[in-house]
Order: C-alpha cells, then sequence, then structure tokens
C-alpha cells in the first residue's frame, strides 16, 4: 500500500508547524504523530517529514536513530515497557522482565525491544519511567501501573 | 516529629482536587498573575527605578529561590543573566524531561495541578519579557503532555494566556513539545537542540550560555517545573514571607522523591534544610524505616548522578554558634539537614531531590552495574571520554557483578571515571563518573572481594581442569 498521511493528519501537523518560528523544530512532533498513525517510522515517513519541513531525509532520520522511543519496524499491538533502572531493579523489576520473557517465548537477555511472532506483545526493558515510588514500574501502551505484582503483570496479558 | 510543609503539593494533594480551570479557580487560581500584572514601579533607596517587570526579577532574586531540578542555581540570579539588550526576542522553556533516576515530583504538579505551572510561567514570562515559551515534556508521559495541552487551551479562553492577557497588553503563547526518551534532554543546552528538532547533543559552554545563546540562538531561559511553580507562591505571599520558609541560603519548600529500601517510598513536601535524612528515611510521617530486620548501607541523596553516602559516615559542617563564630560540627549522615548546602558540605548534592536508600542486603557491586548501564545508554555519544568510558564502566562492573572480574577491576574503574569527570562538553560526564568514583571509593573492600572470589574460582577451576587431563 503506498504511503499516505490522512488529510486530518497532515492538517493538524501543518497547524503544530505554526507552533514554532523555526519548521525544523517541529520535527519530533512529527515523528511522534507519525508513529502514532502508522505504527513505527517507515522510510516514506521520514521521506514525507523532511519534505514538510524544507529539510533532508538525512535530518530526521538522525533523529529516528537517536531517540530511543522510535521505532522503525513495527511493534505488538500491546507494548510493554518495563523499567531497568535502580529502584525498579531494587523493586524485583528483572524477574518481572525474565517473567514477561518466559511466558512469551522472548529472550530474556536481550534488552532491544522483541516481539512475538504473532504481533501480539512487544516487550521492552527501558530505563527509568519517573515514577520510582510506585517501583516496579511497568508502562503498557500510554498506561503507567505501578507496584506491579507478577500476578498484576499476567493480567496485563489476558486483558 | 517532623512534619511536612504543604505549599506547591496543597492543592495537587487534598481530596477531591482535579486538574481543571474549574476547580483550579475555586482554589484561588490565577490571582497571583492578577497581582503579578498589577505590581506598581518600585522605587529604591539610590533613586534608581525598577520596572514592574524589573520588581518580579527583584522578588525572585530576594526569595533566594534555588533551582529544583538539580544543580540549586539561584532562580533569580539566572534570570538576571538574560541578555536583553540583544534586540532578539527572548524564549523561556519549562524542564519537564524529569528523568534523573529516582525522581517523581514534577509528574505529580504536571499531572495533578498544570494550571500552577502554566501560572507560574505567565508570570516569570511577563518579567522577562517572554512571548514564547514551551514546555518540554518526558516523551514517556503522553498523559502529561494531553492534560497540560487541555489546561493550555482552558487558560487561552479564560485570557490568561493568548492576546492581550486580562487586558493589559501582554501577548504570550505557550506550547508543549514531547522528548522521545533521551536522559540528555534534561541537560539545559541538550534540551534546546532537541526543541530545535536535531539530536540533543549539549552544546560548549561558553559561548553557548543560554541566557546569551540559547534557543534559535536567541537569550533564553530553562528552568525546572517545581521552580516555576514555587514562582507563583513568591509573588502570592511575598518574597519576605517565602524566603521565611526553609533554612536561610535555602528557601522555600521542597519535593523529595523517595524510593528503594523504606517501607513507605513516595513524594513529600518540606521545607529545605527542616527535615533531616535520617527524619525522611525514618519517621512514620516520611519513609517509615527501613524494612523488619534491616540495618542502612547506604543513601544516594540527590538522584542517580550523585555520589553515595555510606552508613555511619559523619561530616564535618560549618555552623553558625550562638555567639554568631562559624564553628565546624560533626554531623552523621541521618542528621544531615536536606538541603542544598549540606548535602554539598557532605560531598554530594541533593540535585533534584531523590534519594534512594539502599539496606544491608544490597550488593554495592549490582548497584553501581545497575547505574553504570543507565549511563552507558544515554551517553548522547558527543564526547569520547563520555561515549566510551561509560560503555567501559558498564562492562567492568557487570563483569565484576557476575563473577567475572578481577581484583583490579576496582582501581580500572577509578581509573576510568577520572578520567571522564572534567573531559566532557555537559555534566553527564561527572554524571557518570560521581557513582563510580564514590561506590567504589566507600565500599572498595566489597568490589575487590568480588573481584578477588572471581580470579580464585576461575584459578580453581584451571587446576581442575589439569588434574582431569
Amino acid at each position: 500500500m503506498a504511503f499516505s498521511v490522512p488529510a486530518s493528519l497532515e492538517a493538524e501537523l501543518d497547524e503544530l508547524t505554526t507552533h514554532y518560528p523555526v519548521k525544523r523544530s517541529a520535527s519530533l512532533m512529527y515523528l511522534h504523530a507519525l508513529q502514532e498513525h502508522f505504527g513505527f517510522i517507515s522510510p516514506e515517513a521520514i521521506a514525507w517529514t523532511a519534505r514538510k519541513l524544507d529539510l533532508q531525509p538525512i535530518n530526521v532520520y538522525e533523529l529516528v536513530t537517536f531517540y530511543p522511543m522510535f521505532r522503525q519496524e513495527p511493534l505488538g499491538k500491546t507494548q510493554i515497557k518495563v523499567c531497568r533502572t535502580l529502584s525498579c531493579a531494587l523493586a524485583g523489576s528483572g524477574a518481572l522482565r525474565d517473567h514477561y520473557c518466559k511466558k512469551l517465548g522472548l529472550d530474556p537477555h536481550k534488552h532491544v525491544p522483541q516481539t512475538t511472532p504473532d504481533g501480539k506483545y512487544t516487550v521492552e526493558f527501558v530505563e527509568c519511567l519517573a515514577d520510582c515510588g510506585n517501583a516496579p514500574v511497568v508502562m503498557v501502551n500510554d498506561d503507567l501501573r505501578g507496584k506491579v505484582s507478577l500476578a498484576e503483570a499476567d493480567r496485563v496479558l489476558t486483558q | 516529629m517532623a512534619e511536612q510543609f504543604k505549599l506547591v503539593l496543597k492543592n495537587a494533594d487534598s481530596p477531591g482536587y482535579t486538574p481543571d480551570m474549574e476547580c483550579y479557580l475555586k482554589h484561588g487560581g490565577y490571582q497571583a498573575l492578577r497581582k503579578a500584572l498589577a505590581t506598581a514601579p518600585r522605587d529604591l533607596p539610590d533613586g534608581k527605578k525598577l520596572s514592574p517587570q524589573e520588581v518580579i526579577r527583584d522578588d525572585v532574586k530576594a526569595s533566594g529561590l534555588r533551582g529544583r531540578g538539580g544543580a540549586g542555581f539561584s532562580a533569580g540570579l539566572k534570570w538576571s543573566f538574560v541578555d536583553r539588550r540583544s534586540g532578539k526576542p527572548i524564549y523561556l522553556i519549562c524542564n519537564a524531561d524529569e528523568s534523573e533516576p529516582g525522581t517523581f515530583k514534577d509528574r505529580q504538579i504536571l499531572h495533578k495541578d498544570p494550571h500552577q505551572l502554566i501560572e507560574g510561567m505567565v508570570i516569570s514570562c511577563w518579567a522577562n519579557d517572554v512571548k514564547l515559551a514551551y514546555i518540554y515534556i518526558r516523551g514517556e508521559m503522553p498523559h502529561g503532555a494531553r492534560i497540560l495541552n487541555q489546561a493550555l487551551r482552558e487558560a487561552r479562553a479564560k485570557g490568561f494566556l493568548g492576546k492581550n492577557i486580562l487586558g493589559v497588553g501582554y501577548d504570550l503563547e505557550i506550547h508543549v513539545h514531547r522528548g522521545a526518551g533521551a536522559y540528555i534532554c534534561g541537560e539545559e543546552t541538550g534540551l534546546i537542540e532537541s526543541l530545535e528538532g536535531k539530536r540533543a547533543y549539549p552544546r560548549i559552554k561558553p559561548p553557548y550560555f543560554p541566557a546569551v545563546l540559547g534557543l534559535y540562538m536567541c537569550p533564553t531561559i530553562v528552568n525546572n517545573v517545581e521552580t516555576l511553580a514555587a514562582v507563583k507562591h513568591i509573588v502570592e505571599m511575598g518574597p519576605v514571607n517565602y524566603a521565611k520558609l526553609g533554612t536561610p541560603n535555602n528557601t522555600g519548600t521542597r519535593l523529595v522523591s523517595l524510593s528503594g529500601d523504606v517501607q513507605k517510598p513516595g513524594y513529600f513536601e518540606i521545607e529545605v534544610g527542616k527535615v533531616t535524612l535520617g527524619q525522611l528515611i525514618n519517621d512514620a510521617n516520611f519513609g517509615g524505616g527501613l524494612k523488619p530486620g534491616r540495618t542502612l548501607k547506604a543513601v544516594i541523596p540527590g538522584g542517580s548522578s550523585s555520589k553515595v553516602l555510606k552508613a555511619g559516615e559523619v561530616f564535618k559542617l560549618k555552623r553558625k554558634g550562638a555567639d554568631g563564630q562559624m564553628t565546624t560540627v560533626d554531623v552523621p549522615l541521618l542528621d544531615l539537614p536536606y538541603d542544598f548546602d549540606s548535602l554539598q558540605a557532605a560531598g554530594s548534592m541533593s540535585g533534584s531531590g531523590a534519594i534512594i536508600v539502599l539496606d544491608d542486603s544490597r550488593s554495592m557491586v549490582e548497584t553501581l552495574a545497575n547505574l553504570s548501564e543507565f549511563y552507558a545508554h544515554e551517553s548522547c555519544g558527543q564526547c569520547t571520554p563520555c561515549r566510551e568510558g561509560a560503555l567501559w564502566l558498564a562492562k567492568g562492573t557487570h563483569r565484576l557483578s557476575h563473577g567475572e572480574g578481577r581484583k583490579v577491576d576496582a582501581e580500572y574503574l577509578l581509573h576510568i571515571a577520572q578520567n571522564i569527570q572534567g573531559r566532557t562538553i555537559c555534566a553527564f560526564g561527572e554524571a557518570a563518573a560521581w557513582p563510580v568514583l564514590s561506590f567504589v571509593k566507600k565500599f572498595r573492600e566489597e568490589f575487590e572481594a568480588h573481584g578477588a572470589a572471581a580470579e580464585a574460582a576461575r584459578k580453581n577451576s584451571t587446576s581442575a581442569g589439569t588434574h582431569q587431563h
């Protein structure tokens, strides 16, 4: 299917561009919006963003490779980010991540996002999610969950 | 017993409080903005006259407010560095990229009381002749971004933002800008690069001091969420009353994030310096003490980048005696007042106000390995000592914590860390080096024992192997 940005999304992004005196500033917001819509950032999305903001594709590509939140391949329908950093590690986030990987048949030694073959889940070990008082913390798509027990971790998979 | 003092979070944490405009107005919202905009010019004893904007700037300086993001630098002084003669627009950016491990306090303001931040920002922008401002929020806070956007829409509709604010002829626009998962964006010049749509490579200072050459090479103020929220209260209660809160040179209130091995992790608002580290960890009002049967091993007092403090340490602090003379007194770790100056005198820092507690069940080697992995992941890669060194630190601590180290690794880690600090464009180099330097120096025997045990195990397995042949 050819790459096409819906008119409503394009209008939204055109409005966003006006927030900045220099168009290039809107790059990150474009990439967020395109990733939300398409699920990941394709070479076509990079080229489209560059065209819209009068940039070279490399100016956009170097953002996609620098900022950890941007993806270049489709991820699972449910994205599970387990916090790896100290307060969560002290509260057992390593065991949580291992639990997810075991249940879903993924490699617990890999830190990069891993997606199940059926495309349902992506599990990733991420750095501090800034909710350390509720450690261990897991982010499921846009929602943050705190004090996650193994039973609570399982509930994420059955919902 | 030490108590919390709720100022910034007074409303946010009261039952039934919601983040919408109606609720904020019911709680006296935007009255401080009205008060600020009605400020009268002030005559100084030396015959000089301060404009209303200069009065607010002066008040913020007089309040003693110090930046709540990490450096603890005087907010008023930071504002005073702004180049106001360049003829270029002045920008203000709210740093809401809360990402120092252990810190979760700005999140409370952003999600529960966004209008307080916006009011503080509008006042700060007006006082500094700013017409365009941004809130740079962490990419991992999508709900926070939505809440802020909604609050900004409400503020525009009520005339607190946009054209001709409250009819005084002042125009200001504030936009939300989302980061995308890079810790380095919390560093103000990295944040500015990121807001310009580039990789967040921090800029070298000099010449790129944001107050002179910031966003789009224009004078720029970057303030933390909590700092800007405090500005609202300084205007509301007056700088003299604000400075009565806390302790001299450490004025006001501060949000403290407490996590790790305590019974009740959470965030607390305290008068700066009125509560000790021991009270924060042990009092029923705060952390509620360690877990049953455990003893304290160490405290990371100001975010993961701060130097670790060891249980039982005693620090030399300068105190003013009853006779007004400065004397040096011995202060044990748990009696350290939680403020900027005391933590600095103890050789560490209160940083972002994040305390991580470690009890005697913890391995310092594993703990450091966790932190070093964070810094290796988050180095932006611009400066060689940091890009390479942070990775070596992670590898060194990893092998020690996995029984593959050597006894000399303790020395090796110190050597690398010493060659990172002071040799990078931004303070990330120090942030990566300081945990290593402090952990290894204060718990050297633990690091060497790990290395020695691994060496002995390898020797045994080699000799066992020889016998089999």
